[in-house]
């Protein structure tokens, strides 16, 4: 397979496939348009596996690199690669897609080529992010991901779906617009380079880390997102369509972290070292802070969108230790809350579909109807509580277990999650799924069709093959993750 | 003066060939449509847009890489007045094209007079864009603004029409008037007006001698310019004409006038007067910022398109001379180039997208009435998902979000402000463009998240379609393929800035 531009097609062909499903127009052919759309995202995701397949798992460099000029007068390059970071998330991003094409098959019945085809070039966007390895290229991506999402909440979300439309874009925005002129400083001090690994290399000056780690940081911070930036994700994610909850907890949330390792860390290093404690801080009011915050959710989507922001701060958390098993224990959190955040909003938009309602109130005694339903849905609740064999557990067990290395306060700290976060994941559950039929929306529920079954089906084999056995997926990163430690290590100041 | 001044020279004609074709061209379309008897002036038309042509043609047969000078040095041709005029001439076929039928369905517009106009102000931005001489500045100013006074006011049955034109001219002709003291200083001060000649006595002066009386003379050129191009705190009139004149006559406002303003700072400030950048950038500095801020802020409150976007150009100016500020640092003109040339591609690209938003709301205009209030986009994508798709792409690009060219054009210029170490003003700029923004993606959500007022199918006559529809995919190729265009920029203002 060498020669082939794999990471262009991982890019291109879901884009190429969504103007394809838009070209079939109107909803009278609405069949052809999902059909279409199935096919691209399967598509998208065959391209994807050979990345896996042929990846060097010795080596730290990029691996699959295309290089073509792309704008002369930037020096900028159509500059693609992946290392063990990255890599995993092209082929989750590709895997999600699919799902999210089978999760809105039935329910979507308005401007179905229009839906399908937002996710598919959402897809292809957020390959492009993870795979860019020039600054320009990385930036493009990055806020051309902004606008299919921005469509998909405002066009088939909730009744509150402009609001939070404006405010998903308007703060992500607003925390790019700092990163570009960051760029820009960049490329002034290299000397005209657009190319990520060069900023790797460069030497910087404390103060202008300071100011660079700055602004990466606000612009990472809002799109992971961490407290007190995150207010636009509840929103989001409540008035958000099913598809859209899912891409937005799966991948778009990996953004910021992928950012924080990808530039803050390798570009900043003595910056990082220095300011740490602010990361380290601002993740633990997010671990512990907010887990107390989705305790008291009424709205299942909202309680899972704040068990996200948990979540994502033993993310940064892991990052900011420094330690490989810190970041590993980090990156397999993120995949590992693709799967399970994205199995959570898939179950309560199957909840959504039949019974219209998002309140842990309207439901009770949901087993009684739909049994299946209900086992899958205690799997994802377990592993989203962090139950060992989930993947779930791996990810907070390595990041906890590397910060009693680092402060055994923090440590501690950090595992109150084990508790707060069962605490509300499990409560919610007990509400929702267990006791006597509450109503008679919950007694008309019918239990999940082969469509909704195949869907909890992947997202099950995901979660339990990361908690049973990790090593498949930490063996990738390994290489690149000790590169990436032993570059921070060395100081940038000359 | 010695008399060899005196000598009555020959011009070299031949370089100046494109002005006088139009000029030509332009009589003989007012002398046809006399004998037209059509109601639709089909025939004056396409002679407008075959003369239109033929100048394009002139255009590329005249161009060169050298730098010629004729009648008196007063006009120049080099690769910048090249460049810009053959990107006049496809904006304003494409503005007549674009206002066809909306000028079909009123009939005080649908005459001859409409399309002899729409040549004279060509030639006017012609004269501007060649112009090697205040005085020649001023005649093709002039001559444009004079030929707009008149197509805003031709509808005449409509007050806002008639009122936008009354408040356009009053204010014009200030704006005249400011310029042309302001040059007469600058004549006191150096003692020509010939551009060339003020560049090297300048430089040989240095800054002594006449300062005061220079900067003096400075501050109403500038003020000239700043009214020209609609920025704070001359920016009174922009909203009102925007407003007020039939949307055909605003497109063409809005677009072309905007490359010839560009030419003439071009020629006076960067290369005339480029002795005194550090005044008349710390002056543009200050009104780039405030026009970055009214025009967006104010864009936000704004109910009517036309309006919001006349907001936004002023905005979309201030973003613009951002470029123009930054060319010199601490007596170094070493960024110039990239500069100025960042500030072309700029104006270039804001021209194509607001061609292409003003011509949706042209296309959605029809029956005789207008149809530019926001909430007449209302479900626009249910209406014809594709020329919302055209439409979401223009605003996107004008907000500067990738993949379209608007961000490019932000993209170069920010580069050559953080270049220029303004890093500063250009965290400036991006604030006010995410507040910009906002009302970018009102337009948006208008089209995509409410449902439809109205249900009728849009017709519009094929090619109206056809362009407006390449004009999109314009707005979203450069979007992925800028370098070109940048390059083009890049070498144009490479042989003819005088740095």
């Amino acid at each position: 397979m060498s020669g082939t531009p794999l990471l262009s097609l991982a890019i291109w062909v879901p884009i190429l496939a969504g103007l394809v499903v838009l070209a079939t127009g109107s909803d009278r052919n609405a069949p052809l348009a999902r059909m279409l759309s199935l096919i691209g995202a399967l598509a998208g995701l065959l391209v994807t596996i050979p990345l896996y397949t042929g990846f060097d798992m010795s080596t730290p460099a990029m691996q699959f690199v295309e290089l073509t000029p792309w704008i002369k007068g930037f020096n900028a390059n159509y500059h693609l690669g992946v290392d063990g970071i990255s890599m995993p998330f092209v082929i989750l991003n590709s895997f999600i897609t699919v799902t999210v094409v089978l999760a809105g098959w039935q329910v979507i019945e308005s401007k179905v080529a229009q839906y399908n085809a937002g996710f598919l070039i959402m897809s292809g966007l957020l390959n492009g992010i993870f795979s860019a390895l020039d600054g320009v290229l990385f930036y493009v991506f990055f806020e051309a991901s902004l606008i299919p999402l921005y469509l998909i909440i405002g066009i088939w979300g909730g009744p509150r779906r402009v609001y939070a439309a404006f405010k998903f874009f308007l703060f992500t925005l607003f925390g790019s617009l700092l990163f570009l002129i960051a760029l820009l400083y960049l490329y002034m001090q290299s000397g005209g380079s657009f190319a990520i690994l060069d900023w790797h290399k460069m030497p910087l000056a404390l103060n202008a880390q300071t100011w660079l780690f700055l602004a990466f940081l606000v612009a990472f911070a809002v799109k992971v997102p961490m407290w007190p930036v995150h207010t636009w994700l509840p929103d989001a994610h409540v008035e958000a369509p099913t598809g859209g909850s899912i891409v937005l907890a799966a991948i778009a949330l990996k953004l910021g972290a992928y950012g924080f390792l990808r530039f803050s860390l390798p570009i900043a290093p003595d910056a990082s070292h220095a300011m740490a404690g602010i990361v380290v801080g601002l993740s633990l009011i997010a671990i512990i802070y907010i887990g107390f915050v989705a305790l008291v959710q009424d709205d299942m989507k909202k309680l899972v969108a704040y068990s996200s922001i948990a979540h994502m701060g033993f993310v940064t958390l892991g990052f900011f230790m420094f330690s490989a098993l810190a970041i590993e224990g980090a990156l397999v959190q993120m995949i590992s809350h693709g799967f399970v955040s994205g199995a959570m909003f898939f179950s309560i938009g199957v909840m959504y579909d039949r019974a219209h309602s998002r309140q842990i109130a309207d439901y009770g005694g949901v087993v009684n109807r739909m049994p299946k339903f209900a086992a899958f849905f205690m799997l994802f609740a377990m592993a989203n509580a962090g139950l060992p064999a989930t993947s779930g557990f791996v990810g907070e067990f390595m990041v906890i277990l590397a910060a009693v290395g680092y402060n055994f306060w923090i440590a501690f700290a950090a595992a109150t999650t084990m508790i707060v976060g069962a605490a509300y994941t499990l409560w919610m559950y007990k509400r929702v799924i267990f006791g006597a039929v509450s109503n008679h929306h919950v007694a008309e529920l019918t239990d999940i069709n082969p469509r909704e079954f195949l869907v909890f089906v992947l997202f099950a084999v995901g979660t339990l093959a990361m908690g049973l056995y990790p090593q498949p997926f930490t063996e990738i990163m390994h290489s690149s993750v000790n590169e990436l430690l032993r570059h921070v290590a060395l100081s940038k100041i000359q | 003066m010695t008399l060899a001044d005196l000598q009555f020279q020959m011009p070299d004609l031949r370089l100046a060939s494109a002005e006088i074709f139009v000029l030509f061209m332009a009589c003989v379309v007012l002398i046809l449509d006399l004998f037209v008897r059509d109601r639709k002036r089909t025939v004056t038309f396409l002679a407008t847009q075959l003369t239109l042509i033929g100048a394009a043609a002139v255009t590329l047969t005249t161009a060169s890489n050298d730098v010629g000078f004729t009648f008196s040095n007063m006009y120049i041709a080099d690769l910048l007045g090249d460049v810009l005029k053959l990107l006049l001439y496809l904006t304003v076929v494409v503005v007549l094209l674009y206002s066809r039928g909306y000028v079909l369905e009123r009939e005080q517009m649908a005459r001859g007079e409409y399309y002899v106009l729409a040549l004279f102000a060509t030639l006017g931005m012609m004269v501007m864009i060649s112009a090697n001489h205040f005085l020649s500045v001023y005649i093709g100013l002039e001559l444009l603004s004079l030929s707009l006074y008149a197509m805003v006011a031709m509808n005449r049955d409509s007050v806002p029409a008639t009122e936008a034109a009354m408040k356009y001219f009053v204010l014009g002709a200030l704006a005249s008037g400011l310029l042309l003291y302001g040059m007469s200083m600058i004549y006191g001060a150096v003692g020509t007006l010939e551009l060339t000649a003020v560049a090297e006595r300048l430089m040989s002066m240095g800054y002594q001698g006449e300062r005061t009386i220079l900067v003096f003379g400075l501050v109403f050129v500038v003020s000239g310019i700043a009214f020209k191009l609609g920025v704070v705190p001359f920016h009174m009139w922009i909203p009102d004409v925007y407003h007020g004149a039939p949307t055909a006559v605003t497109l063409f406002i809005a677009t072309a006038p905007k490359l010839a303003a560009f030419a003439i700072v071009i020629r006076m400030l960067a290369n005339g007067l480029l002795m005194l950048a550090q005044d008349w950038q710390t002056m543009l500095i200050l009104l780039s910022v405030l026009s970055m801020a009214i025009g967006n802020i104010a864009a936000i409150a704004q109910t009517n398109l036309k309006r919001m976007l006349a907001y936004s150009a002023i905005s979309h100016m201030g973003f613009m001379l951002l470029g123009i500020v930054t060319g010199v640092v601490g007596g170094d003109a070493r960024f110039g180039l990239n500069a100025y040339s960042s500030s072309m591609f700029y104006v270039i690209t804001y021209v194509l997208t607001s061609a292409g938003t003003f011509g949706i709301i042209l296309l959605l205009a029809r029956g005789g009435l207008e149809s530019d209030d926001l909430d007449d986009l209302k479900g626009l994508n249910k209406r014809s998902p594709w020329f919302a798709a055209v439409m979401m792409m223009m605003m996107f690009s004008m907000a500067g979000i990738p993949f379209f060219v608007g961000f490019f054009a932000k993209f170069s210029v920010l580069q050559a402000v953080v270049a220029a170490g303004y890093l500063w003003l250009a965290i400036t700029a991006v604030a006010f463009s995410l507040i910009g923004c906002f009302y970018y993606l009102r337009v948006v959500k208008i089209m995509y998240f409410d449902p439809p007022v109205n249900l009728a199918p849009i017709e519009a006559p094929i090619d109206m379609k056809i362009l407006l529809s390449a004009n999109g995919l314009a707005v979203a190729m450069l979007g992925i393929f800028p370098g070109r265009l940048m390059s083009v920029c890049h070498y144009t203002l490479a042989r003819s800035l005088w740095l």
